[in-house]
Order: C-alpha cells, then sequence, then structure tokens
C-alpha cells in the first residue's frame, strides 16, 4: 500500500539519557491522553444536559455548536483584534504584579517588622473578592485601563508576594548553612542558594497570581468597557445582551482554554522540568 | 601505615579551643549547651568527639565553623578557614553532582578552567568520575554523602569539621567511606574534628577521642587511640578500647578527668 505521505521524521532523541526514554509523541500522548479523557467526559454530559431538553436549545446549545461557533469566530479579525488587547492587558497586568508583588515579598523577607505589620494585610488583600475594587477604580481611574490595570495587579501582587514569602520560609536552612560554610555570603549566598532554593515555591505563587489576575481581568473586562477597544470581556457581555448563547458559550470557551493553555503550557512545563531536575517528581507519585 | 613526620605535640597546631562556653537563650531559659570546653587539634590529626545527645558537639562545630559565635572563650583556627559536613550530605537538587563541587570554587573566585580540573580531580579522588553529570538524587546515600566530602574538600581549607557524617548510612557504606575517608586524609594532609554517638566509629577513626557529658556540655576525658592503621571496625582492639569509653561515657564519675588509662599507655 503506497503511503501518499513520507512516514513523519524521528525526534531527536535526547542526547545519552542512560535510562532509554519513550519517544516524544509517546510521552506526549500519554500526559495528553488522561486530560482529553476529561475533556471528552465534559462534553458528554454537556450534550446530554442539552438532550435532555431542560432549556430550549437558543437558551442553551450544544458543544457541537459552540465549538462549530468558536471555529468561526477565530476566522474573524475582529475576534484577533479582541484577543490580543485582552491578552496585552494580561501580560502588562502580570507582569506589573510579579514586579510590585516580588518586591513587597523581598521586602516583607528582609524585614522582621514589616512583615509582621504588613503579612495579615496581603493576606486578607488576597482574600478580596476582585470585582469588589472596580468601584473604586472607577471612581480613581474613570473607565479606561488603568482602572482594569489596578484590579489586575492588586488582584495577583499579594498572591506573588506571599507565594514568595512562603518559599523563603520553606528553605531547608541547612542548605543556607551549607552555602555559607561553602563561602558563599551576602549577595552571593543569595543569588546561588537562597534565590533556587526558593524557587519551586515562588513559582506556585506565580501560578497562583496568573489565576488571580487573569480571574480579575475577566471581571473588569465585563465592568470596565472602553468604546473602541474590543476585548473578550467585551464579546461575552454583547453576546448576552443580544441573547446570542452561542456566542457567548464560545467565548467561554475560548477564556477557559486560554487560562488553561498558559497553565498548562507555560507553568506546566517549566514547573515539571524544575521538580524533575530536582528528583521532586517520583516521590510526589 | 601513615607516616607520621613529627610527633603529635611538635605539629602546628590547627584547631584551637580555648576555655568556650555556649549559652542559649537568657535568664531562667537560659540553656548551656557548652561549658567552658578547650582542646586543641594538631595539623594532621583526625579527634573524634563521642557524646550523648545534648553535649553541644554540634554546636561545638559550628562555632569552629564560624557560623555562630561563643557567648565566652576563644576559637581558632589555623589558616584557609573550615568545611563543614553535615549527617544529611545537603547536597544542592537544582545542581548536578560536579556543579555542587564547583560551588565552593565559585565562591572562593577560582577560574574557570582551574575549576573544571579541581573538579574532576575531586570527582575522582570520591571514585565518582563517572557521576559528574548526575543530579544528586539520582545517587545513592553514600554516593551523596560522598559528594557532599568532595565539595567540602574543594573549599580549600585543609581543616574539615565533621558532623556525625555517616550516621544515616548503612554499616558496609560507612565501613567503606571510614576507609576512604582515612585515605584522602592522608593523601591531602588534612585535619579533621569528627562528631559521632558511635563509639566504635570514633575509635576506628580518631587518632585521639574527645569524650563529652550532657547538659551541660563539657569535655570530661580525652582518650589516646595509638592503633595501628589500617583498622578495622571489628576487630578486638577497637572493641576493646570502645569498651572502655563506653564504660567512661555511662559513667563519668569513674572516669579520672582527662587521664584515663589509655593516655597513660601511651605515653
Amino acid at each position: 500500500m503506497p503511503s501518499p505521505e513520507p512516514p513523519p521524521p524521528s525526534p531527536p532523541s535526547p542526547e545519552a539519557a542512560t535510562p532509554p526514554v519513550p519517544s516524544l509523541g509517546r510521552r506526549l500522548a500519554r500526559r495528553l491522553a488522561p486530560g482529553l479523557g476529561a475533556i471528552a467526559v465534559v462534553l458528554g454530559v454537556w450534550e446530554a444536559v442539552v438532550f435532555s431538553g431542560w432549556r430550549p436549545e437558543w437558551v442553551l446549545p450544544g458543544p457541537g455548536a459552540v465549538l462549530k461557533r468558536v471555529a468561526h469566530e477565530l476566522a474573524q479579525a475582529d475576534t484577533w483584534r479582541a484577543l490580543q488587547i485582552t491578552l496585552g492587558r494580561a501580560v502588562l497586568g502580570y507582569l506589573i504584579a510579579i514586579v510590585v508583588g516580588g518586591l513587597v515579598g523581598l521586602a516583607m523577607t528582609r524585614l522582621r517588622w514589616l512583615r509582621s505589620a504588613f503579612g495579615g494585610l496581603t493576606t486578607g488583600l488576597q482574600t478580596m473578592p476582585s470585582i469588589a475594587w472596580f468601584p473604586l477604580a472607577i471612581l480613581l481611574f474613570q473607565l479606561g485601563e488603568p482602572a482594569i490595570l489596578f484590579v489586575v495587579v492588586l488582584g495577583a501582587a499579594p498572591s506573588i508576594a506571599n507565594g514568595l514569602l512562603d518559599a523563603v520560609d520553606q528553605i531547608p536552612p541547612l542548605l543556607v548553612k551549607a552555602g555559607r560554610s561553602l563561602g558563599a555570603r551576602g549577595f552571593t549566598l543569595y543569588r546561588r542558594v537562597v534565590v533556587p532554593a526558593a524557587l519551586p515555591g515562588f513559582v506556585n505563587g506565580l501560578k497562583q497570581g496568573w489565576a488571580f489576575s487573569w480571574r480579575s481581568l475577566m471581571a473588569g473586562e465585563l465592568i470596565v468597557m472602553i468604546g473602541d477597544r474590543p476585548s473578550i470581556g467585551m464579546r461575552l457581555s454583547q453576546s448576552r445582551e443580544l441573547a446570542d448563547a452561542e456566542g457567548l458559550l464560545a467565548w467561554m470557551v475560548v477564556v477557559l482554554a486560554i487560562g488553561l493553555a498558559v497553565h498548562g503550557l507555560g507553568f506546566g512545563i517549566a514547573e515539571r522540568r524544575m521538580l524533575e531536575r530536582r528528583g521532586l517528581l517520583g516521590a510526589a507519585r | 601505615m601513615s607516616p607520621r613526620l613529627l610527633p603529635r605535640e611538635e605539629r602546628p597546631v590547627a584547631i584551637a579551643v580555648k576555655e568556650v562556653s555556649k549559652t542559649y537563650g537568657r535568664g531562667r531559659d537560659a540553656v548551656v549547651a557548652l561549658d567552658r570546653v578547650g582542646f586543641e587539634v594538631h595539623k594532621g590529626e583526625i579527634v573524634c568527639i563521642v557524646g550523648a545527645s545534648g553535649c553541644g558537639k554540634s554546636t561545638l562545630l559550628h562555632l569552629i565553623a564560624g557560623l555562630e559565635k561563643p557567648t565566652a572563650g576563644a576559637l581558632g583556627v589555623s589558616g584557609g578557614g573550615t568545611s563543614l559536613m553535615f549527617q544529611d550530605p545537603a547536597l544542592f537538587p537544582w545542581l548536578s553532582v560536579a556543579e555542587n563541587v564547583e560551588f565552593p570554587l565559585h565562591s572562593h573566585g577560582v577560574a574557570k578552567a582551574d575549576r573544571k580540573a579541581r573538579v574532576a580531580e575531586l570527582l575522582e579522588l570520591v571514585h565518582l568520575e563517572g557521576f559528574a553529570r548526575r543530579q544528586p538524587h539520582e545517587l545513592s546515600g553514600g554516593m551523596r554523602q560522598r559528594v557532599a566530602l568532595a565539595r567540602a574538600l574543594a573549599n580549600a581549607s585543609h581543616v574539615l569539621l565533621m558532623d556525625e557524617p555517616f550516621a544515616a548510612l548503612d554499616a558496609m557504606m560507612r565501613d567503606r567511606l571510614h576507609e576512604e575517608l582515612e585515605r584522602i586524609v592522608a593523601a591531602e594532609r588534612l585535619t579533621v574534628l569528627f562528631v559521632t554517638h558511635n563509639v566504635r566509629e570514633a575509635v576506628r577513626l580518631g587518632d585521639r577521642v574527645l569524650l563529652f557529658s550532657s547538659r551541660p556540655g563539657r569535655l570530661v576525658a580525652e582518650f589516646e587511640v595509638d592503633l595501628p592503621r589500617p583498622r578495622r571496625i571489628e576487630s578486638r582492639e577497637v572493641a576493646e578500647l570502645a569498651a572502655r569509653v563506653s564504660d567512661c561515657l555511662q559513667d563519668p564519675g569513674h572516669a579520672v578527668a582527662r587521664a584515663p588509662a589509655a593516655v597513660a599507655a601511651v605515653s
């Protein structure tokens, strides 16, 4: 049987790792299979609920119609402009949150009095629903980009600061002692022992910070709408106003997909590599 | 076996501990960890400290390493500082074996090419040449402790402070590491202060054994171990001397402080 396509080139084998590593394709398949299975189950339940006739289909369309709509939307230039604006805000807000949260967290690890004074407050801020900030943000910045950024940063920065604090708390004191006795002092000790030792905990904080900033951003975009700046939130809101259930659900799928993609592809891979290198992955299983 | 160029008293002092006391806390809550401890370790010696838990053994090593300050008394270490080894290898899990050994060289500003050469040399010394690119978690407990030893040796000091370094290892691995330590100490001309709660280990390794009492930690007796090297931990001579040290450990009042029979027998 002549095959129309040449066989796919085998992926380059990672250099001489002694335990034989299965091929990249197989590893990916093994990693993705459970997730894909779960998605299939969710779609099945969704389809079943629609099929039961609990709500008419123009209020609750099935997954087939919604996914078709997602594909349709993704073919529109408008959609990409909305995604671009939303993701631009997400990235900018998140980066500012990392800087602010990182600096605040760092200051609190260094200064005990600062921590005892503001430590509880940061945790309190973390529990504050970000949507509760919007009225104030709108008063301060009017309906504009700064209002959204303000809330996104406030939503994410406390998690990042707290993540950094926890991470530094959990550094094994023995490693710091070892570092000092091996000649690393002051800034060098920080750079070569404290920071790498705190990294897994800090990445956790970053992850949580991303989740908070993405949530805050969605809340913000539903409340603060700026005329010529389409966004995911704006499209969600418009769909509701037009009673376009299919569009609404399509945009919700997009929100979920972006959140998952950042979590899985961004953090997932980086974290996995870090834990694998330190031998922390096998132990957790 | 080991070449002794000079009798101990004529060799320079590597570690001097003079009337050192260490108290934690204040007032009513104060805990005296060490009470006026004094001794000297000469260059090239292996001196073992034994005592029950709470005798301030670890505190003493931390003081000598400069990680803590004594409440009273004075400490001195000749040139180059000290290297400290713990019961836990305390390897940096984000670094490979070679990078762990390289760490102190980096701290001391050794040039890159020299670092690589020295790392290779040290890994060879602890018989881990083939494991340079592995991560610590891929090694067995004994191998990790050997990496820790190589890393301590890379610290470029000739005074090695060891805090129960082999306590977590099985007996066979410990015996092998005793032999390796003995060989490396001779080859690199190191001075070792070795803390353990295992009396036989102390007698197996030490040129001298210092006995500490608990709460407060005091130096109560000193034993000269004049058995030829290499020694075996199972040998009758080691067992006999260990039994004497143990007796003294259980009943310090029984011993004549600082002048037990062993010293007299040697000199």
